[in-house]
């Protein structure tokens, strides 16, 4: 390599397709060991397309995934999982027949150490007091904040290296929004690299080391998280002020 | 009622047969929405290697005890079973998940005819009789010396089913890989965003369910005394019948269809003569009062009808229930 230490995880000209759509068109992202970075831009301008490209929804048109070293091109999403690449799918995408416990079991469905998945399952349910309550419920019976945090701390318990969020805040009450951004700066702090996706520009740039702006499949500004949320073109844009 | 209780026995054993087959129906249907109908064939594989390896340990001269015998058989039926339900699904089905629903269907019809002509080629197109080892012995249920009895075999069958479904269900409720079937079930998607494999989950509920299969081949050919290359298509259309009826992919649904299937067809078997007698009605015509006292028994539909009461429970199911007497979701699916 050329010296500098390689970000945890870097794209390089990503170009996605639905079949000849392109939705993606060769964008670079880098996302740093212990960085939380994000992704925002409108609707349909191709951030949850980008994620499903990450992580092995979505085979690459062209251009690399590159993650902890290695060109994850091409991989399945369990084998990813199995590397500490995991994302939390938009809409949540909780179990609903499943009960609590087993719904974060399966977050820690690689692993093999009971004891300290029992451990895990308690610190979830130190982040998620509401979900101890309910452990044995099954999540179909969840609000959707709940669920949102169900999600959450299941992806948790895989233990990973890069979380990847899909619209976190989506349909969620302004209370839950803020409950579920409190915890992601949590988990952040914990030192687990995150890439976030969202249409809440504001609360996203708020929480956010650095971060991307995506239109039309096309990365047209990128920065410090801090710089952006003050740039007018980004104000104008996603912040809704008039410039 | 001698006659009830004997067929409500007769129909339980039937149906736990049923209920193990249906299991197999509804936990494929379950996780990936097709209607396995090789399924049927896959019990008969079961009986047939079964038949032979019987055949062979009964003929060598080995001084083995029959229950020793059968269990062999048994644990030699299983993992052949289990190797062409994974086949099944990796060669033919794996390559057609995301075709268009009827692709797969039809490929279940046209694997069905394979594996009935593979057994023709190895096994003939005889019917065989199952080696009679267990010498069966006959409980009497009532006082009555001609009434209602119970064999060791039919007390076997039940019994084993049991122990079976109970196995069945700690394994999906208790077990990782019982939750990841369901996860799966649920949302295949991000069952692998969990580091799920889902062409393995897949594959090992092929694996139980033809496993089960295996057992019920074993368990129909001792009870009837009889295997053949076409006995799977009935069977597993009956099966099928009683998955739906308890709600196709709902484990508890597939258990009670199948009993009621067993019991239904049984206490049909047991009276549809009675009912459908035409001596009944001797006060409405002479010719018929003259005809009967010769003969009482003038009815129309004879026990042979038996295997018409599963598929009108299907039709009436289909037609007032469709989601079946458990299920839920099932709007959504056809």
């Amino acid at each position: 390599m050329n010296g500098t230490t390689e970000p945890l995880l870097a794209l390089q000209g990503l170009a996605l397709a639905y079949g000849g759509i392109q939705a993606v068109k060769g964008i670079d992202l880098t996302v740093g060991a212990g960085e939380l970075v994000c992704l925002i831009g409108a609707n349909g301008a191709g951030k949850t397309t980008t994620l499903k490209g990450i992580c092995g929804l979505l085979p690459a048109r062209s251009g690399k995934v590159r993650y902890a070293g290695d060109d994850i091109t091409g991989r399945r999403p369990f084998e990813l999982v199995r590397r500490g690449l995991v994302m939390v799918p938009e809409g949540r995408g909780v179990f609903g027949g499943l009960t609590i416990e087993e719904n974060l079991a399966m977050g820690a469905y690689i692993r093999d150490d009971r004891a300290a998945i029992g451990q895990d399952i308690e610190r979830v349910f130190t982040l998620f007091p509401r979900l101890k309550e309910r452990r044995r419920q099954t999540a179909g019976t969840l609000s959707g904040g709940e669920q949102q945090m169900l999600a959450i701390g299941r992806a948790l318990m895989s233990r990973p290296r890069l979380l990847l969020l899909d619209e976190p805040s989506m349909g969620l009450a302004p209370l839950m929004v803020q409950k579920v951004f409190e915890t992601i700066i949590a988990v952040s702090r914990e030192g687990v690299t995150m890439l976030l996706i969202e249409q809440n520009a504001r609360l996203a740039l708020e929480v956010s080391d650095r971060a991307y702006v995506l239109e039309s499949g096309e990365i047209t500004l990128e920065g410090e998280a801090a710089k952006l949320l003050h740039d007018p073109k980004v104000r104008a844009a996603y912040l809704g002020e008039t410039a | 009622m001698d006659t009830f209780i004997q067929q409500l026995v007769n129909g339980i054993t039937l149906g736990s047969v049923y209920a193990i087959v249906a299991l197999g129906y509804t936990m494929v249907y379950g996780i990936i929405q097709l209607i396995n109908f090789a399924h049927g064939d896959v019990v008969m594989i079961g009986a047939m290697v079964a038949y032979s390896v019987i055949a062979v340990l009964a003929g060598s001269g080995m001084a083995l005890p029959p229950l020793a015998i059968l269990a062999i058989a048994t644990l030699c039926a299983v993992p052949v079973c289990m190797a062409v339900g994974y086949t099944l699904e990796r060669v033919a089905y794996r390559p057609l998940r995301n075709a268009p629903r009827l692709a797969p269907l039809i490929t279940a019809i046209g694997l069905s005819i394979i594996l009935q002509n593979v057994a023709l080629i190895i096994w003939s197109r005889n019917p065989l009789a199952y080696p009679q080892i267990v010498e069966t012995v006959t409980y009497r249920l009532t006082p009555n010396p001609d009434g209602a009895t119970i064999t060791n075999v039919q007390v076997g069958i039940v019994g084993l089913s049991i122990l079976m479904m109970a196995g069945l269900l700690l394994l999906v409720y208790r077990t990782k890989l019982g939750i990841a079937m369901r996860a799966v079930a649920q949302n295949p998607q991000v069952a692998g965003l969990m580091g799920i494999d889902i062409n393995r989950v897949i594959s090992m509920t092929f694996m139980i369910g033809a496993a089960l299969a295996s057992v019920a081949g074993v368990m129909d050919g001792s009870y009837y005394g009889i295997a053949h290359y076409q006995m799977g298509f009935l069977l597993g259309l009956k099966a099928f019948s009683a998955a739906v009826l308890g709600g196709i992919g709902n484990l508890g649904g597939a258990m009670l269809g199948g009993l009621l299937m067993g019991i239904i067809e049984a206490l049909g078997a047991g009276y549809v003569g009675e009912l459908t007698n035409l001596c009944h009605l001797s006060g409405w015509s002479d010719a018929l009062a003259q005809r009967c006292a010769n003969d009482p028994h003038l009815a129309v539909f004879g026990s042979n009808y038996q295997d018409v009461f599963a598929f009108v429970v299907l039709i009436l199911v289909l037609v007032f229930r469709p989601s079946g007497l458990l299920g839920e979701r099932v709007s959504d699916r056809a």
